[in-house]
């Protein structure tokens, strides 16, 4: 038993970037057959290593060794011929393409001068069978979900004949039953005889399929462990650096007056169809409103009809009494309101800006930043040190483009800025997504030390566990309409997820 | 200090030009030595028509003056997002309007040569701001719309210039009045009457604002901003399409002030045109050979009118034909373009770089 | 800021390299270029002769061709080293004067400028450049030392004419003009009269395209006039001409009977005498030729400051050679006739057209 084979192993491995040392004399051994799991906040380096395994960065030091002979993997294409398979967080598929086409992509059979459609399909259709990787060879990705979508992405590192597959945060975008089925993938690989890289910071996965658990923090391993013999808690230990408190301490919400109200609001998603219907309900001075549901139930919609980013058909939108539908962004944002927006690449945050103008983003035209059409570097540089040092934000200098920082403190970075923009209204969507658990817990914390000082927060998520922990109350979105107003402490995962799907409906929750 | 001026030599991005244009001047020796002619003797004459003379050195910064123009305008549009290739139209537009001006009044000096330019500026400015108008209200690519107002553009102004410009059965129309010419005379005759005038400052100062106002005003934050996310700016409240609007009517003013120069301190007239002048394609290049920074663009304007006016001291001291020296320049640009090639080709400097820093 | 400054300082240690460069060398070449101009004068054979083109190019069919055929001509002719004699081209308006002044400053003998639109250009050089010697063709400078030559077009033209008139089977002709300036309504006025002169009955079509470097512009409007029963189209459009004959060509190869006219050159030399009726030759070579020799034989203090004509008496235009190859022979005479009577001034062709 003891005698399986080593496919993977990476000794000493140091790769340094201009101001950080990203891996710093890592050692990994991946015995054939496992699931492994690379455990570690954002930053912490996985990613590096993998891109280093994968042939997408040299390191300065170390040697890899793939099958006990050591190798030169100077870029992906070795790295493919090698049988290393990687499954990206963000995915490369494109959109107008068939799942057939997407996967034949670089790799075309020909047949004379075409290409050999129907054999690459019925190749692919056998890949799925095998592997219980359910889709449609000829589906275009664009009608596809987002977790039909990963499977081609595995499908396509199987086509190229990958026995070691590297998967970066692949539930970072799923929902909880994707995940779920995710997880039956993975262990049908391994029964193939496929060996599985997993990078995460969820526990909960690595306790529900992993074999073997190597932990990351700061560039360096501080820990390779059998899952069997640790629990969550000490894992979390391990990956942070001190205890992690799962739960979210908070006392009684004390709501007062409606900050929000939305009164039967309408409007239409990017297809042209009600994303909207009819939506009503309020947020409360001193309370947290989270919104379930399940992804694409108008969760965006909504909140860009509340920050003026999309067009109100119908209905009204009320801040502190005042009505600011179809307001500008701007108007909006001034009239006391501030956003966490889901995507913070597209949305929250100019990535090749500094993090010094980032921090001024919303605010570099107030007097303080800005004499006469020109703008007072000092004081925006002063404010942003200010705000870097409040909320804990690891950056090498406040003039760092915004790109290069970890997800985890870019999203600390909006949330400073959101926040000390003392807004009465919170728009937090999505904040903790693809966070590491240190990073999860300042940002609940954060929320709800807004809420204990009276404001009122709006927290979207699509994670369950968010919801249930942090709001006050639960809202859950079906088909652009609210479909019931419950109660975290009376109410149950079951009874969410069946209010999600829209199997019941509780009348006149609105009230709460 | 030495390794100051080192440093800067030897950062990637000045590195990489510098190599492009050695590349290049390599790729057109290597032409020239298939065609039979003598790189090294045409390089030298080359240069010799340049620097040889106070005339030819003069007369080279009247060809520098307005690349500089066209690639700060073209840079300008690039930093906020837009690909401005309508450069040459609003330079076409900045001739014709400072014309009309000079022209058309009677003033002093003092009033009516910056009259002029800024009539001239403005012009370019409008012509900008229109496929501006087209992309920010109606999402046409600004491509397709500058490309197509740089035909208008000529044809309306060879249109202005017949019907009102131009006297009978001449193809240039009367000269600017006096007041309104902006050649310094005395330097002129300091460089044996080379065609020197103020435009040449106002391209330097051009520099400055371009980066003053791009790096130092809430309107420069804007567009920058919009440039590099216009999702994260509309999120933040900026208005997108006004800042579409604002970044080509200012890429306009830049090439608007260049077509001004052009015809008060070159020309004196404008002439009926059956080609575009070119500077406003040339601006492109010039503003991807600087990087899209304003220094950069200086440098690359330098480097192109050197180049372009050095062509003819090609072909008068080693024979070789002018379309060489546009394979010269083009390789220029090539390798730019694709720094890949040339960082492999200066891989084991950079490599050597690495290892002293 | 450092950075900023020392860049600047870069900068400026090169730009003071190069005007101390500038400083020592300029006024050795000043005097080389007067001691040359002075030897000119009195040997011959080393003459330097330098051309500058218009934005047409020297390969363009037309004058500019022309008059660097006539400087290789005399450079064999007078047995001149091959480097004594050369051109420059420019590419826009913006090269006129450097290229004009890089032959005055280097000394050489004579510059030509070519064409009509150089006027102003050779002007402007010729008074900063008092000691220099220029000459233009088709444009009069008003300058103590520039020569000017112009062609009588419109006595050429009415050669044509006649050979036009005298062929039409549908008595309908065009003429297609380039830019409307005073050369080429020279051209109309010509061409015009000596359709008439022989069939007083036929029409004569007038368009002007508004470009000498147009071709497609000349396709469509031969394409109009033969279209509307023209069989013979003169034209006097520079590159846009060349539309003419592939319109023509295009029409003769269906069979129709169509035929151009050529300007400038001997065309029928290269679009062929199936489609070529005969060319109005201007002796842009001639005149070059002949100006150019008259300075190396220091016959130059005759022709400066001066306007020179250039018309059938001093064979500078006319018809081609191989004209009879194309044209028969009783037409070729009543041609010979009507010239024998210009030269004498027995008809005197208009120079502007009738209204």
């Amino acid at each position: 038993m003891e005698q399986v084979k080593t496919v993977v192993e990476m000794r000493g491995i140091t790769k340094r970037f201009p101001g950080i040392v990203a891996n710093d004399n890592i050692n990994l051994v991946v015995k054939k057959g496992e699931i492994h799991a690379l455990l570690g906040e954002n930053g912490a380096g996985k990613s590096t290593l993998m891109n280093i395994l994968f042939g997408l960065y040299q390191p300065e030091e170390g040697e890899i060794l793939i099958n006990e002979k050591v190798v030169q993997i100077t870029n992906p294409n070795v790295a493919n011929d090698l049988g290393i398979g990687m499954v990206h967080q963000h995915f490369m598929l494109v959109e107008p393409f068939t799942v057939t086409e997407n996967i034949i992509l670089g790799n075309e059979p020909k047949k004379g001068m075409k290409i050999d459609i129907e054999s690459a399909a019925k190749e692919v259709a056998e890949l799925s069978k095998r592997y219980k990787l359910m889709v449609d060879p000829m589906a275009k990705i664009e009608d596809i979900s987002v977790g039909m979508q990963q499977r081609v992405e595995i499908l396509k590192t199987l086509y190229r004949g990958a026995d070691i597959l590297i998967f970066d945060e692949p539930t970072a975008v799923l929902t909880p039953q994707e995940i779920h089925e995710l997880i039956e993938i993975l262990k049908n690989l391994v029964k193939e005889g496929k060996t599985i890289i997993l990078i995460t910071h969820k526990l909960k996965e690595i306790m529900a399929v992993c074999d073997k658990v190597t932990i990351i923090r700061r560039g360096r391993v501080i820990d390779s462990v059998t899952v069997a013999d640790t629990n969550p808690d000490d894992l979390a230990a391990k990956m942070v650096g001190r205890e992690v408190n799962f739960k979210v301490d908070k006392t009684l919400a004390t709501p007062k007056e409606a900050i929000l109200s939305v009164d039967k609001v309408t409007a239409l998603g990017n297809r042209g169809v009600n994303a909207l219907n009819q939506i009503s309900f309020d947020v409360r001075a001193g309370e947290i409103l989270g919104i379930a549901g399940v992804d694409g139930n108008g969760q965006s919609e909504l909140i860009e009809a509340l920050t003026g980013l999309r067009k109100v058909q119908e209905g009204k939108i009320l801040l502190n009494g005042k009505e600011i539908t179809n307001h500008t962004p701007r108007v909006i944002s001034e009239s006391g309101l501030s956003h966490i927006p889901e995507d913070r690449h597209k949305r929250g945050l100019v990535l090749d800006f500094s993090m010094s103008e980032n921090m001024v983003l919303e605010t570099y035209f107030y007097p303080e930043f800005n004499k006469g059409g020109f703008l007072n570097y000092d004081a925006i540089d002063k404010h942003a040190a200010k705000l870097i040092e409040e909320f804990d934000v690891r950056t090498p200098s406040i003039h760092t483009p915004a790109r290069a920082l970890s997800g985890g403190n870019q999203q600390k970075a909006i949330i400073a800025r959101e926040v000390n923009k003392d807004p009465d209204l919170l728009i937090a969507a999505q904040p903790t997504r693809g966070l590491d658990v240190g990073a999860i817990e300042f940002i609940h914390r954060r929320l709800i030390e807004q809420r204990d000082k009276g404001k009122a927060v709006l927290l979207l998520s699509l994670e369950l566990d968010e919801i249930m922990n942090v709001s006050d109350r639960i809202a859950v979105i079906y088909e652009g309409q609210i479909v019931g107003i419950v109660d975290p402490k009376q109410t149950t995962e079951q009874e969410l997820g069946l209010m999600m799907s829209g199997g019941k409906t509780i009348q006149g929750g609105g009230n709460g | 200090m030495n390794s100051k001026i080192r440093n800067i030599f030897l950062a990637d991005s000045t590195l990489v030009p510098l190599a492009a244009i050695l590349l290049g001047l390599i790729t057109g020796a290597i032409f020239m030595l298939a065609g039979g002619f003598d790189p090294i003797k045409a390089y030298g004459s080359l240069l010799d028509k340049v620097f040889g003379t106070s005339y030819g050195f003069g007369e080279t910064i009247r060809q520098i003056t307005p690349l500089i123009f066209t690639g700060l305008s073209v840079a300008f549009a690039f930093r906020t997002g837009l690909f401005n290739i309508g450069a040459e139209g609003q330079f076409i537009m900045g001739m014709l309007a400072s014309a009309y001006v000079g022209i058309s009044f009677d003033l002093p000096f003092i009033i009516h040569a910056p009259l002029a330019i800024i009539i001239g500026a403005l012009a370019g400015g409008l012509w900008g701001a229109i496929a501006g108008y087209l992309k920010a209200a109606r999402g046409v690519n600004e491509v397709i719309t500058t490309i197509m107002l740089n035909w208008t553009a000529l044809y309306f102004a060879n249109f202005i210039l017949n019907a009102f410009l131009v006297p009978q059965g001449k193809q240039n129309s009367e000269p600017v009045k006096e007041s309104a010419i902006i050649t310094i005379g005395w330097l002129s005759d300091m460089f044996d009457n080379a065609r020197l005038h103020w435009g040449t400052l106002l391209a330097l100062i051009a520099a400055v604002v371009f980066y003053i106002l791009l790096w130092k005003t809430k309107t420069g934050f804007e567009l920058r901003a919009v440039g590099l996310n216009p999702h994260a700016s509309e999120y933040a409240g900026m208005n997108v399409n006004k800042n579409v609007m604002n970044a080509m009517f200012i890429g306009g003013l830049f090439a608007g002030i260049g077509g001004a120069c052009e015809t008060l301190g070159v020309f004196h007239y404008m002439s009926i045109m059956s080609a575009m002048p070119g500077y406003g394609m040339d601006g492109i290049a010039v503003a991807l050979i600087g990087g899209n920074t304003p220094i950069g663009v200086v440098l690359g304007a330098i480097l192109f009118g050197i180049l372009s006016f050095g062509a003819s001291g090609m072909k008068f001291g080693a024979g070789v034909p002018v379309e060489l020296i546009r394979v010269v320049i083009a390789s220029v640009i090539f390798f730019v373009a694709a720094h890949g090639i040339v960082r492999y080709f200066i891989k084991p400097l950079l490599a050597r770089q690495k290892e002293e820093s | 800021m450092k950075k900023v400054f020392s860049v600047l300082s870069v900068a400026a240690l090169s730009l003071s390299l190069v005007l101390t460069g500038c400083g020592s060398k300029a006024p050795e070449q000043g005097q080389g270029g007067q001691a040359n101009a002075g030897g000119g004068q009195a040997a011959a054979p080393t003459a330097k002769i330098g051309m500058v083109t218009d934005v047409g190019g020297v390969n363009d069919n037309s004058f500019n061709q022309s008059a660097w055929e006539g400087l290789q001509k005399l450079q064999k002719d007078t047995g001149l080293p091959e480097d004594n004699v050369k051109y420059l081209q420019s590419t826009g308006d913006a090269d006129y004067i450097p290229n004009l002044t890089q032959f005055v400053k280097d000394g050489w003998d004579l510059t030509w400028g070519i064409g009509f639109l150089m006027g102003d250009h050779v002007k402007k050089v010729a008074e900063e450049n008092p000691d220099a010697k220029l000459a233009i063709i088709d444009s009069v400078v008003e300058a103590p030392n520039v020569a000017s030559v112009l062609f009588k077009e419109n006595e050429g033209a009415f050669l044509v004419g006649v050979v036009a008139g005298s062929m039409t089977k549908t008595n309908k002709i065009g003429f297609v003009g380039g830019i409307d300036i005073p050369v080429i309504k020279r051209f109309e006025a010509g061409f015009t009269a000596g359709v008439k002169a022989v069939k007083p009955d036929a029409q004569v079509m007038i368009v002007y395209t508004g470009a000498f470097d147009k071709p497609d512009l000349g396709k469509s409007t031969a394409s109009q006039m033969y279209g509307s029963g023209a069989d013979i189209v003169f034209h006097a459009a520079g590159s846009t001409g060349d539309g003419v004959f592939n319109e023509a060509k295009d029409r003769k190869s269906k069979g129709e009977n169509v035929w151009v006219i050529g300007v400038d050159k001997d065309q029928s030399l290269t679009f062929g005498k199936e489609i070529t009726l005969t060319s109005m030759m201007k002796r842009v070579d001639e005149a070059v030729e002949r100006v150019s020799k008259d300075v190396m034989e220091g016959k130059w203090d005759s022709i400066k400051g001066k306007t020179i004509n250039l018309g059938l008496a001093e064979n500078g235009v006319g018809l081609p050679e191989t004209s009879k190859d194309t044209v028969p022979e009783d037409v070729l005479k009543v041609v010979e006739d009507y010239k024998q009577k210009i030269i004498k001034g027995e008809i005197k062709v208009p120079e502007e057209p009738t209204k």
